[in-house]
């Protein structure tokens, strides 16, 4: 193959891998926003707490599935929490009202997360090296990243789990049914609270995996809490209420991106990953104002 | 007894719709207004005038600018800070570039220019809604700071990307203490709060509420969507880019980039929604408690340290303040989701009998 093709494929797969990684954090705010229509600006908090927390631990020496196990403890509890003290006072109050109180609930996040751990950043370490891969790069002369494939299959692990959850558990019908319906939810008996709860301790699991993920990639520092704002466009494009199209959203978002980085920077002098995703997902929502995959709303006078 | 329209007869049409229809409210506005001219520039020290109450209006007039189009066309934006940037940054070039021009005529023009950036990423409001245009509108943020860090004409070339705004010289009169900087202010938020005031209640204004309520119905009745949209767009752009323009001249000092990040996006939102969400007086409560709110958390901070005899690290001091920050935005929407503005409008209903019980 010519050296051009084979590094365009190389810039492709690289992107997609890496928009999974973006989609890994966006699977958290779609979570949410599905069963309760909040938009959680603290899924980035939620991320770099939780990758802190963890990182913390095993810093002071703890073995790593009891790490893994207490963090997720507590991202379950901070679930619990946030819907008790957040979110139950807040029942019926507009959505904005809501997105605000999450921007709060940021605030807290960052703060009590550097407060208890401390602002230094940390390197995170998983076993799995983050180089590119020795016989593709041999036979193909691709270079594509072992790490970055190790997070796309735990991506693809973590929706196929939550697939399984969704569909085929108790909860998880509850789930979709209190997504569809408040109220007809409530009617046939499902406690809505109880669910919501449910929905923000399965995002705080989401978070963990993703913040260990990007832990990994980035090191665990602060600027983790700004990863929220690369999975923001994801949501554009696959729909605020969908898991399908987190994924499918995360990888357009990836190719478009690293593809644009890499063919269309030099043209501007570069630096235009800040926004050129958005501009990608404002095109997609001409066509199709409510993303890929999200909900037809047919307004009714 | 004491907040009573009773016996105020209005004979013509125009006392009865005159801005402020109750002589109380009138009375209190003009000694407001001399208080405000007069007395604080008297009895405010520096430190007070130029890093509190100058700011303070300022924000309070980016406030004004979200609040019309949030609170009041109900399109939610993500993007104040872009706008401010651009209406800083453009007042700048034009002082530079047509010295001739003069400051207001510059920010004036600015603020046209930040309302032009706005309809064009206004432009996606007329199909999309609720959080995906919030998101829309982060594009704008981001965008924004981009290009003016990227492309050096609008940084005049400076290396560092931080530039010295110009002086302030109106007439060949020079606006250079803080108090004359705040005098410049308080006239501009002046007039811009009251144009707001007679906005709303105008045509255009009646027409963004009904958009805000419904649009679809709104379109029924015959209200042109694409252009209220766009049009509430352009004045909140407009607003913000004031806003801008005197965050940098009589603020800050500087123009640069970095003044106006993400952050202060949402600064600028948590002030309409503290302050009250479609109200003008909301705009002004809310930016008073956002600038005050973190000086005081800094004055109890060191009040405590004092108190207890602990040296508090000054990291977990600024965590500290941004977890009470947090809690507090939080508590706020959970004991009155419509502001601060509410309170106050509860308060003139309770000074409408007091003392009497009914």
């Amino acid at each position: 193959m010519p050296i051009e093709v084979i590094f365009f494929f190389e810039v492709l797969v690289g992107g997609l891998l890496a928009g999974v990684m973006y989609a890994l954090v966006a699977l958290g705010f779609v979570l949410i926003y599905k069963a309760s229509g909040v938009f959680n600006f603290a899924q980035g908090a939620m991320v770099f707490f939780a990758a802190l927390t963890f990182v913390s631990l095993t810093e002071r020496g703890w073995n790593f599935w009891l790490a893994l196990v207490i963090t997720l403890a507590v991202m379950v509890v901070l679930g619990l929490v946030t819907e008790r003290v957040v979110l139950r006072p807040l029942v019926n109050q507009p959505q904005i009202t809501l997105f605000m109180a999450t921007i709060g609930l940021t605030f807290v996040l960052e703060g009590l997360s550097q407060l208890i751990w401390g602002s230094q950043p940390h390197g995170l370490e998983l076993g799995i090296p983050d180089i590119p891969m020795e016989w593709l790069s041999q036979k193909w002369n691709i270079n594509i990243s072992q790490f970055d494939l190790f997070a796309a299959f735990v991506a693809g692990l973590l929706v196929a789990v939550l697939a399984v959850f969704f569909q085929k558990t108790r909860i998880g019908r509850a789930l979709r049914a209190v997504a569809d319906d408040h109220q007809a939810a409530l009617a046939v008996g499902i406690p809505l609270q109880h669910i919501w709860a449910i929905v923000w301790a399965v995002a705080g699991f989401v978070a963990l995996v993703a913040g260990l993920m990007w832990g990994v990639r980035n090191g665990v520092q602060f600027a983790l809490t700004f990863v929220a704002l690369k999975a923001l466009p994801v949501l554009l494009i696959g729909g605020f209420e969908s898991i399908p199209g987190a994924i499918i959203g995360g990888l357009i978002i990836g190719a478009t991106e690293k593809l644009a980085e890499v063919y269309v920077g030099p043209m501007f002098g570069g630096g235009i990953e800040s926004w050129f995703a958005y501009v990608v997902a404002l095109l997609f929502l001409l066509v199709r104002p409510e993303g890929l995959f999200g909900e037809k709303h047919i307004d009714r006078v | 007894m004491l907040y009573r329209e009773a016996g105020q007869f209005k004979s013509t049409y125009a006392q009865d719709q005159q801005i402020f229809p109750i002589r109380q409210d009138r009375i209190a506005i003009a000694l407001l207004l001399v208080f405000a001219f007069v007395a604080v520039p008297l009895i405010g020290d520096q430190y007070w005038l130029s890093a509190l109450i100058t700011p303070f209006l300022i924000f309070a007039l980016a406030a004004l600018g979200l609040n019309i189009l949030t609170g009041y066309a109900g399109q939610l934006s993500l993007g104040t800070a872009a706008f401010m940037a651009v209406g800083a940054f453009m007042t700048y070039n034009f002082v530079l570039r047509l010295p001739w021009l003069g400051i207001i005529p510059s920010m004036i023009l600015a603020g046209l220019c930040a309302a032009a950036v706005g309809i064009v990423f206004g432009l996606p409001s007329l199909r999309i809604k609720g959080f995906y245009l919030a998101v829309a509108t982060l594009a704008c943020q981001f965008f924004v700071l981009w290009a003016l860090q990227r492309f050096p004409w609008f940084t005049n070339h400076s290396s560092s990307g931080v530039i010295t705004a110009q002086q302030i010289v109106i007439f060949g009169v020079a606006f250079d203490t803080p108090a004359e900087k705040y005098l410049f202010t308080l006239a501009v938020v002046v007039v811009m709060a009251l144009l707001a005031k007679n906005l709303m209640r105008s045509e255009t204004g009646r027409a963004f509420m009904a958009v805000r309520d419904m649009d679809v119905a709104a379109s029924v009745v015959g209200i042109p969507m694409m252009q209220t949209k766009l049009l509430a767009f352009a004045i909140s752009s407009f607003y913000c880019g004031v806003a801008g323009a005197l965050h940098a001249f009589c603020y800050l000092g500087t123009v640069e980039p970095e003044a106006y990040t993400l952050d202060l996006s949402f600064r600028i939102l948590f002030m309409i929604i503290i302050g009250g969400v479609g109200s003008i007086l909301g705009s002004f409560l809310g930016a008073a408690f956002i600038t005050l709110f973190p000086i005081f958390l800094n004055i109890a901070s060191g009040w405590l340290s004092h108190a207890l005899g602990v040296e508090f690290s000054h990291a977990a001091v600024s965590n500290l303040e941004l977890i009470i920050f947090g809690g507090l935005i939080i508590f706020f929407l959970i004991a009155e989701p419509n502001g601060l503005a509410r309170l106050w409008q509860i308060t003139k209903e309770k000074l409408r009998l007091w003392p009497f019980p009914h």
